[in-house]
């Protein structure tokens, strides 16, 4: 039987992260937690991006649109924290498609402006509803709504393995996607748009289902967020929400399935080093941006791919 | 001749701000023939075969295909019809291995036995045993039969071969012929050729574009009899 290294190399990540509950450090256990949940969202972005090509400024608005859903959900409707969820993911997955509608009819420059100028539109609308929203001074989500039926997501453990166990879902779900017919489907559209239409794939189609579940994941990844750090303000549905994660998949490795988290964990480590040795830790992020688009313009993980380990998914 | 009728243009028409790129041009393709579309360079070969794969709009005139008509009908649902198009330039997934181009092709039409498929159109044209490689590292020679091995995954009613054997070698020239013969009766062959020998060769009926009009229609033999013909394009 043939091993299926890529398989075993994604198992084997969950295993490591499974046994850091045990071995990290309360700081880092925390750390680490934060960024399994923000690659979900980073997941989602890659889907868009990495593997179908929509350069994409707005994924904040698919983000908040969970992070939201959920928040309000639970503390103005008194949905469980389960419910919520479900909300944030729906109420992701629905704001991509709503948005895709629109915004697939362009490609290239033109998309990246109307994504983020619709992202903008949702900032600007949260601000505006404050009465609901909170606006800047965002929601804080209190303990007793924090319950995943009998587990409590404010007590550190159980949000490590809670945020674990979203993870592994997330990454088992997109490597079955993007080893399948639909994920060779999104690659094809990523590669030569012309070329697909002209085997019988309708472009519009193709890029609004990738953009939908890429919706699911940000949404998802943005509830789970909320929910689990107990906050949800417009600071995050703010632009700079909608840069990280393209630079999170651009370090790690757009289109490969674990370059998002690999991304992910290194900025987030490398703002964490730079801001105890300099003010200026924006200008050492800037620095390590501007050397990988120099010398790995594929990522990490797309520079290991293409040096040889070609079956990394 | 008994013959049904596969597709059918009528008045066809495409200008490009004055330029009469496809003007007025009826044309009729028979179920189960060779077809080849000859005509100087800037004749509307091209532009013709892309109003029929529906790449390019059609201005005026109508289109139909298997009974139905298609004139409307967007790109990717003409292929869903069953018109592939293999372009005249490569357009190959070059990042892809070969296993994934024609496996994209053909699971477009929505293929049960996906890897025999793939595997069985890439056999055809003599690929099968390169179906790992990364279709960007194939020869030319290779990447064109490649194209057409995505057409013929597809299984189309219809298959429009845009200038195939330009820039290949005899030999592969040769091969090229095989499997053009093994794709009729079951497909209709639309060939826009250049090279005369591979034309009358393999067509059994020839039409003529000249100026974006059709000049002449019928077997090989007539159009080389032709004097419209011999004057516009073969030389006089």
């Amino acid at each position: 039987m043939r091993v299926d290294k890529g398989l075993f190399l994604h198992l084997g990540v969950l295993a490591a992260l499974l046994a850091l509950h045990f071995a990290a450090p309360a700081y880092h256990h925390t750390n680490i937690a934060r960024i399994m949940v923000l690659s979900v969202y980073a997941m989602g972005y890659n889907i868009a991006f990495g593997y179908t090509g929509l350069l994409s400024l707005g994924h904040a608005l698919l983000f908040s649109a969970g992070l939201y859903a959920a928040a309000m959900g639970v503390t103005h409707l008194g949905l469980g924290a389960g419910t919520g969820l479900v909300a944030g993911l729906l109420a992701g997955g629905a704001m991509a498609f709503a948005v895709g509608l629109l915004a697939l009819r362009t490609a290239g420059v033109a998309f990246m402006i109307v994504t983020l100028m619709f992202a903008q539109a949702g900032y600007l609308a949260i601000l505006y509803f404050g009465r609901w929203t909170r606006g800047d001074e965002g929601i804080v989500i209190g303990k007793a709504s924090r319950a995943l039926g009998p587990l409590d997501l404010s007590d550190d453990g159980t949000r490590y393995l809670v945020a674990l166990a979203l993870f592994a879902a997330a990454l088992l779900l997109n490597l079955w996607l993007v080893r399948s017919p639909q994920g060779r489907i999104m690659v094809a559209m990523r590669e030569n748009e012309e070329r697909s239409r002209m085997l019988g794939y309708n472009p519009f189609t193709v890029k609004l289902t990738a953009l939908t579940i890429s919706g699911l994941y940000s949404g998802i990844g943005g509830a789970a967020y909320g929910l689990m750090f107990g906050y949800a303000g417009a600071s995050l549905a703010s632009v700079q929400y909608s840069i990280l994660p393209l630079l999170w998949v651009l370090l790690g490795g757009a289109g490969t399935v674990l370059g998002p988290f690999l991304g992910a964990v290194l900025m987030f480590y490398l703002i964490d080093y730079a801001s105890s040795v300099t003010d200026a830790h924006q200008f050492v992020t800037g620095a390590a941006l501007v050397l990988l688009v120099l010398f790995a313009p594929k990522g990490i993980l797309g520079s290991v791919r293409a040096r040889g380990l070609k079956w990394l998914p | 001749m008994a013959a049904v009728t596969l597709l059918e243009a009528r008045g066809l028409t495409r200008h490009f701000d004055g330029l009469k790129a496809v003007d007025g041009v009826d044309f009729d393709l028979v179920e189960g023939e060779i077809h080849a579309l000859i005509g100087p360079n800037g004749a509307g070969k091209t532009t013709f075969v892309s109003l029929l794969s529906g790449r390019i709009p059609v201005q005026s005139g109508t289109i139909r295909f298997a009974g139905r008509d298609i004139t409307r009908l967007p790109a990717h649902a003409r292929v869903r019809a069953g018109i592939a198009y293999t372009f005249q330039i490569t357009q190959i997934y070059a990042a892809l291995s070969v296993f994934d181009n024609v496996a994209l092709a053909a699971q477009s039409r929505h293929s049960q036995h996906l890897t025999d498929d793939t595997m069985a159109a890439l056999a055809r044209v003599g690929l099968d045993d390169r179906a790992e490689q990364m279709a960007g590292t194939l020869s030319y020679g290779h990447q064109r039969l490649l194209e057409v091995a995505m057409g013929l995954a597809l299984r189309p009613k219809l298959l429009i071969l845009d200038e195939p054997t330009q820039g290949l070698a005899q030999g592969e020239i040769q091969t090229f012929k095989d499997i053009v013969r093994s794709v009729v009766p079951e497909a209709t062959v639309l060939l826009i050729e250049h090279n005369m020998d591979v034309v009358m060769d393999l067509a059994e009926r020839i039409t003529v574009l000249n100026f974006g009009e059709v000049l002449a229609t019928g077997t090989p033999e007539a159009i080389r009899a032709n004097k419209a013909v011999q004057t516009a394009y073969l030389g006089g």
